[in-house]
């Protein structure tokens, strides 16, 4: 047997799998989701807590965020550069009810903090019913600056603490005790992985091939019976919800503080370079970015200290930083703007379809 | 009133330098339907080499010379990896690719020249002008002119040149420009070479009041409401916006921002950008777009 030589990106029905009995394909699958979701729960017995609370916890967080920006981006095609800011919105407002509602319980205060992350994603989105394209950028970016203006200036928020700094509640669930990092983490895996689940079925079903539709020709979608305007405020609520539970999470399992000014347009930018790099309009690749845009700067430091022999330059790596980052969006963009994601795809198909000559 | 009066012309004045910023998106913008954000990382690009290039001793003019040189290389170099690999892609990825231009650029600014904060003299005096019922900065007004003579410059070029025509024709239909044996590539060039020769004088005008640093790049996001309020593609809008947002932000900030506890001016342009889009969305003197499908 040689290898195909069609290189095409696709699993064919000709592929071996498709072959097996369903029954056994079901039984593998469902012994490999037991396999995963065991290895993910009793991660903190296997790694390290610094792995735990420097890279898991802030990529759960952030794959999140980035999921509340594919929905918005990826799937409904509006640009957004606001996400920090409904990050923040999120952030703030768990722990404003947190502090003013007495015994509330803390899974409660995550989903009333991405509530009114989501309300004020739609308010935001408003203009979106009138304008298309990049004009967007300019309502999400007066959303970025007002809420960073307005965390600062109104003290109330931040419960009148003179840095305008907020701090985490005590973090339990039902006397459970998650103040470890590994508590943390399990906290934002118990969280982020229905959501995934829930944002996976939602870009599957109706209301997500309405937002597909509306991204890849709004007119013709709104010819077909979608509501476009709907689909368009609804893709900026629960995106923005989304990034609202994320900046929650972010505040709270992984700085353990947070103040406005560390939500602000870099973040976004950063969200928003997760989605390009990880793949725009793919669940998976929110978090493959994420893991990326955190593990890199650390791998970075790492061979940065070891070409120099000791500690290198923060600025200079920064630097660094910026320009490979850049130049990736820029490669992507122009080799694959499907992202990540898509070359992971295809490198897979690659592999399967392999066979060795002599077999 | 004199104290209204005051506030106004210094707010118009300080739209005179979002205007020169908001000059080079406008180049762009119509030469190739670019939303270039990386116009704020250019201005810092340019005047981090301008302020380096003197300071290693170079004469006024060498240094401009070399400046405008090194942003025409630019220019064609981003021409060449960036805009011609993506023609015919969406303008969002178009978008996308130039903001990671911007963080390049930064990047690239920085690890050349330092981050430290370079001072830049012009030799022009910031005392005011005495004389006067009001009090102007000399140098302010010596940079509303230098913008009028840039705009006045530019216009010209457009409407005598073959390039300016070249340009005019590719912003008005690209395919017909192609068509017509116009060279795409090197009319994007131009334009993206424009941009950049617009991007030093507005650096070495806003450096020389701020000093030369990182949040030059910044100014970018002042130049943003500035486009929607004048419209994308039209000279004479964004110098009507640049206006209009530096009076108002100014006015805004001093009779209203005050009251509620200030800085105001990050965000004010943004909304009263979205007030505009709301109310008129092409800008004041955009084109009207016709969609068709």
């Amino acid at each position: 047997m040689t290898v195909s030589s069609d290189a095409s990106a696709w699993p064919s029905s000709s592929d071996r799998s498709e072959t097996r009995p369903p029954a056994l394909r079901t039984a593998a699958w469902v012994v490999a989701i037991l396999v995963a979701t065991g290895l993910l729960v009793s991660l903190p017995l296997l790694v390290t807590d610094y792995v735990l609370s420097a890279i898991l916890v802030p990529v759960l967080a952030l794959g999140l965020a980035g999921i509340g920006q594919n929905l918005i981006t990826g799937y409904a095609g509006q640009l957004s550069v606001g996400s920090a800011a409904f990050m923040s919105v999120g952030a703030f407002a768990t722990y404003d009810v947190h502090l003013h509602v007495r015994g509330i319980p803390l899974l409660a205060s995550f989903a009333f903090g991405g509530l009114v992350a989501g309300l004020v994603g739609v308010f935001f989105g408003l203009p979106s019913l009138r304008i298309r394209g990049f004009y967007l950028v300019v309502s999400t970016l007066a959303a970025q600056f007002f809420v960073v203006w307005l965390f600062t200036k109104v003290g109330w928020f931040s419960d009148y603490s003179a840095s305008g700094v907020i701090s985490a509640p005590r973090l339990a669930l039902a006397g459970w005790d998650l103040s470890s990092p590994g508590g943390h983490y399990w906290l934002a895996l118990m969280i982020v992985a229905p959501l995934t689940l829930v944002g996976r079925n939602l870009v599957r079903g109706r209301l997500g091939r309405s937002w597909m539709a509306v991204r890849d020709m709004e007119t013709a979608a709104a010819l077909a019976g979608v509501r476009t305007g709907r689909a368009k405020l609804l893709a900026f609520g629960i995106g923005s919800f989304y990034c609202g539970v994320a900046g929650a999470l972010w505040a709270f399992t992984y700085l353990g503080t947070v103040e406005a000014h560390g939500l602000d347009l870099d973040r976004s930018f950063q969200v928003l370079f997760i989605v390009i790099l990880g793949g725009l309009g793919s669940i998976t690749g929110s978090f493959i970015g994420a893991a990326f845009v955190i593990l890199f700067p650390v791998a970075l430091d790492q061979v940065g200290s070891a070409l120099a022999g000791g500690s290198v330059d923060a600025s200079l790596l920064q630097n660094i930083e910026k320009i490979i980052f850049g130049a990736l969006v820029i490669l992507l963009l122009i080799k694959q703007p499907a992202g990540t994601v898509r070359l992971l795809q295809i490198a897979w198909c690659r592999v399967r379809r392999w066979r060795p000559r002599s077999a | 009133m004199s104290f209204f009066l005051e506030v106004l012309i210094g707010g118009l004045l300080a739209g005179v330098m979002y205007t020169m910023v908001a000059l080079g998106f406008v180049l762009i913008y119509k030469a190739s339907g670019v939303f270039n954000f990386a116009q704020g990382a250019m201005v810092l690009f340019a005047a981090l080499t301008f302020v380096t290039l003197s300071e290693h001793g170079l004469a006024f003019p060498w240094a401009l010379a070399a400046s405008v040189a090194v942003m025409l290389v630019l220019a064609v170099a981003i021409e060449r990896v960036v805009l011609r690999p993506l023609v015919n892609a969406p303008p969002m990825a178009l978008f996308l690719a130039t903001l990671g231009l911007a963080f390049v650029l930064e990047g690239l600014a920085q690890l050349l020249y330092g981050t430290q904060v370079h001072g830049l003299d012009l030799g022009i005096s910031d005392a005011p002008i005495h004389g006067l019922p009001i009090e102007v900065s000399r140098f302010d007004l010596l940079a509303a002119g230098i913008a009028a003579a840039l705009v006045a410059t530019l216009g010209v070029l457009f409407q005598t040149t073959r390039a300016g025509v070249g340009l005019r024709a590719v912003a008005d239909d690209p395919l017909a420009a192609v068509a017509v044996g116009l060279d795409l590539p090197r009319l994007w060039a131009i334009a993206w070479g424009g941009a950049g020769v617009v991007a030093l004088v507005a650096g070495l005008l806003w450096g020389a009041r701020v000093g030369v640093q990182f949040s030059l790049s910044l100014v970018v996001l002042k130049a943003l409401p500035v486009l929607i309020i004048g419209g994308f593609s039209s000279i004479g809008g964004v110098i009507a916006g640049g206006l209009i947002v530096g009076a108002s932000e100014k006015l805004a900030e001093v009779y209203v921002g005050s009251h509620l506890g200030g800085g105001t001016e990050t965000w004010f342009p943004y909304v009263l950008a979205v007030a505009f889009l709301l109310a008129r969305p092409t800008g004041l003197f955009g084109e009207r777009l016709v969609e068709r499908v």
